[in-house]
C-alpha cells in the first residue's frame, strides 16, 4: 500500500470532525517541562541535494576495497533483481501493515519469510524480523527467561566463541532486567566451546546457553554435544547462526540426539540481499517452536480466511505485543525491518535452496584457499585445529593493526583484528573470502600481506 | 445480569475462589470477567509447586483482543493448573465456575487474603460497576 501523508485539507477536516483547534492541542496534557524544545547537538534537517552530495563524499572516502573481512557482516553478490523489486512503491516502506485491508501484498510476503526462515532453520514458527542479530540474542535471553518456566535463575551462558558485540549488545539490553550474562572459556587450541567448560555448571539453576554456529572464529561447535548437555539440565538453548552456513549445515532445529533441536534460533539476516552499507541496517531473525510462540517477540504474519472463504494475511497473536499488553508486553523494544525482509525473500526466492547451497559452498572453498594461500608465507599460521565454515583466525608475526593499514592503503581491508576482544590469541586476525572474491583477489591479498609483513 | 453463584467468595478484580474439601481452593476468572474478555484463546495456568504471593499474577487469559493477568486472592503453593485449558481455553467461556476453573492452590497457614466478598456483596460492585 502507499503511504501518502495527509494534505493540509486532510488535516483540516480531521480536527474539525474532533473539535479541535490545532494539533498542537492534541499534545496539551504533557506538562511544558516534560517537553523537549531542541536537541542539543542534532543539527538541522538537510534536504534531499544537500544529504545526496554529503553521503555521496562520505562512500567516495570508503573507496571500493576488496574487502576480507566478516566477523557478522558478509560481503555476497545481490542480484541486481532484489532492490530493483524491493525499491518498487508498493513494497518502499519499513512500515509494518497493520492494516490488513490495504496491505495484502506486504502481508503475504512476510509470511512467506517467515516459511523460508522456519524452514532454513528447522524450526516451527518465525517473527516478521527484529532490529539486527545483536538484539535478536538479547530478545532471545529475555524470551528464554519467559519460556524456561523452570529456572529461576536468569543465569544466561555466552561462550567467549560468540559475536562479542551481540554479548555487548544484550547486557546493555536485559543487564539492567536482572539478566546476568556469564562467560564460557573456548578451548584455546581449537577455538570452540567444551563440555569440559560447562562442567562447573553442573547442578547449577541455568536458564539458557548461548551456542554460535559457526562461531565468531569460523569455527564449527558440537552443537549436537552442547545441545544434549542443555536439555538434560532443563536449560534452554539459544542458536545463533548464520543463514548462509545453513544451506551446508544441520539446522538448528535438529540439533542434539534427542532431534528435539535448539529452542530458540536467531541471527543477523545480513547475508541474505543486505548489503554491508557501512554497517546497517540490517534484520534480525528469530524463530521457535510453537509451544513458545506466544513468549516471543516482535511482529507474526498468519494465514487465515476471510468473510467468504477467500485466503488472506494478518498480524495474528497481538495481544503479546506492546500496543496491546503496554509494559506487559513481550518486547517494548523491538520492531520489524520490513524493506530489509523484503530484500531478502526476493534474494531467497531468486537464489532458491540451490543457489544459497552454491553460495555457501563457494564462500567456505574461496576461505580455505585464502588460508592456505596466507599461511603459506612464513610467520603466519591458522590458529585453530576444528573444521570452519567460511571464517577463520590467522596468526601473524606481529600486531594487525598496523599491518591492516599497509593492506589499506593498498585498497585491502584485510580482515577484523582480534586483539581488543580476544587479547590472549595474541597477533591473530579473522579473515572471509566469500564467492565475490576469486583467485586473482587472493593472491593480490597474499602478495600484500608478504611485502607488508616484509 | 452474569451469573454470581451464591457459594463462591469473589475479590475485586473478578476472580473467584471455592474451598474445596480438603482445604485448597479453587480460583478462576468470573462470568463477568470472561464475558468482558470475550472469546478465549489461549490460557496460561501455573505450574504445580510454584509459590505464589497473595496478589501475585499468576495465570494469563488471553482474548483475540486482549491478554490479561489473574491476580492469587490467597498465598499458598500451586497443587494444579487445570490441565484442560491448554487444549480448550473456551471451557473459561463456556462455564467459568465449573471445568474453567483456572487453578487449585493450598493456602499458607496464617497467611493474608484479598478481601473476599459474599455473593451479595460482589453483585453489588458490579451494578456500581455498570455491569
Amino acid at each position: 500500500m502507499a503511504f501518502i501523508p495527509h494534505t493540509p485539507a486532510d488535516v483540516e477536516a480531521m480536527l474539525a470532525a474532533i473539535g479541535v483547534s490545532s494539533i498542537e492541542q492534541l499534545f496539551d496534557e504533557i506538562p511544558a517541562s516534560l517537553r523537549v524544545k531542541s536537541l542539543d547537538g542534532v543539527p538541522v534537517g538537510l534536504n534531499e541535494m544537500q544529504i545526496g552530495r554529503l553521503m555521496s563524499e562520505r562512500a567516495r572516502i570508503d573507496g571500493r576495497p576488496l574487502c576480507f573481512i566478516g566477523a557478522g557482516a558478509y560481503e555476497h553478490h545481490i542480484p541486481a533483481a532484489v532492490w530493483a523489486l524491493t525499491t518498487r512503491g508498493e513494497f518502499y516502506s519499513a512500515y509494518t501493515p497493520y492494516q490488513a485491508e490495504a496491505s495484502q501484498g506486504t502481508l503475504q510476503l512476510i509470511y512467506e519469510y517467515q516459511t523460508m526462515m522456519a524452514s532454513l532453520t528447522g524450526m516451527e514458527v518465525s517473527n516478521a524480523s527484529l532490529y539486527d542479530g545483536a538484539s535478536a540474542v538479547a530478545e532471545a535471553s529475555l524470551m528464554s527467561v519467559r519460556a524456561n518456566r523452570k529456572s529461576k535463575s536468569l543465569r544466561i551462558l555466552v561462550p567467549r566463541t560468540v559475536n562479542p558485540q551481540y554479548r555487548r549488545v544484550a547486557v546493555a539490553t536485559a543487564g539492567n532486567q536482572g539478566l546476568r550474562f556469564e562467560d564460557v572459556p573456548y578451548v584455546p587450541d581449537s577455538g570452540v566451546t567444551s563440555l569440559d567448560a560447562l562442567k562447573k555448571y553442573d547442578g547449577e539453576d541455568v536458564t539458557a546457553i548461548v551456542i554460535q554456529q559457526p562461531n565468531f572464529f569460523g569455527q564449527l561447535e558440537d552443537v549436537d554435544a552442547l545441545t544434549d548437555w542443555a536439555h538434560a539440565k532443563g536449560i534452554f538453548v539459544i542458536a545463533v547462526v548464520n543463514p548462509t552456513s545453513l544451506a551446508l549445515l544441520k539446522p538448528p532445529g535438529e540439533w542434539g540426539s534427542s532431534g528435539k533441536g535448539a529452542d530458540i534460533v536467531v541471527g543477523d539476516g545480513q547475508p541474505l540481499g543486505v548489503p554491508l552499507s557501512s554497517g546497517g541496517p540490517y534484520f534480525g531473525f528469530m524463530t521457535t517452536r510453537m509451544e513458545y510462540v506466544r513468549q516471543m517477540p516482535g511482529r507474526i504474519v498468519g494465514r487465515t480466511v476471510d468473510l467468504s472463504g477467500r485466503e488472506g494475511f494478518t498480524l495474528t497473536l497481538q495481544a503479546r505485543e506492546q500496543h496491546i499488553r503496554r509494559a506487559k508486553a513481550t518486547s517494548n523494544i523491538c520492531t520489524n525491518q520490513g524493506l530489509l525482509v523484503t530484500a531478502a525473500t526476493i534474494h531467497m526466492s531468486l537464489l532458491g535452496a540451490g543457489g544459497l547451497e552454491r553460495v555457501a559452498a563457494h564462500s567456505m572453498a574461496n576461505t580455505a584457499a585464502l588460508v592456505a594461500a596466507l599461511t603459506a608465507i612464513p610467520g603466519v599460521s591458522a590458529a585453530f585445529s576444528a573444521a570452519g565454515f567460511h571464517e577463520a583466525v590467522l596468526r601473524l608475526p606481529q600486531a594487525a593493526a598496523p599491518v591492516l593499514e599497509k593492506l589499506a592503503a593498498r585498497n585491502i581491508l584485510g580482515g577484523f583484528d582480534l586483539s581488543r576482544h580476544f587479547p590472549e590469541l595474541g597477533h591473530a586476525l579473522l579473515v572471509c573470502a566469500t564467492e565475490t572474491r576469486n583467485a586473482d583477489d587472493i593472491a593480490l591479498y597474499a602478495d600484500a600481506l608478504r611485502g607488508a609483513l616484509g | 445480569m452474569s451469573n454470581v453463584p451464591p457459594d463462591l467468595q469473589y475479590t475485586k478484580t473478578h476472580e473467584w475462589v471455592r474451598t474445596l474439601p480438603d482445604g485448597t481452593v479453587e480460583i478462576g476468572i468470573t462470568d463477568h470477567a470472561q464475558h468482558a474478555l470475550g472469546d478465549l484463546v489461549f490460557v496460561e495456568v501455573p505450574e504445580g509447586g510454584r509459590t505464589v504471593a497473595l496478589g501475585e499474577p499468576c495465570a494469563v487469559v488471553e482474548s483475540v483482543k486482549a491478554a490479561s493477568d489473574v491476580y492469587s486472592p490467597v498465598a499458598g503453593e500451586i497443587t494444579l493448573g487445570n490441565p484442560l485449558l491448554a487444549a480448550e481455553p473456551e471451557a473459561v467461556n463456556n462455564d467459568p465456575y465449573g471445568k474453567g476453573w483456572l487453578m487449585r492452590l493450598r493456602p499458607t497457614k496464617g497467611a493474608a487474603s484479598a478481601e473476599l466478598m459474599a455473593a451479595d456483596d460482589y453483585r453489588k460492585l458490579l451494578q456500581a460497576e455498570g455491569g
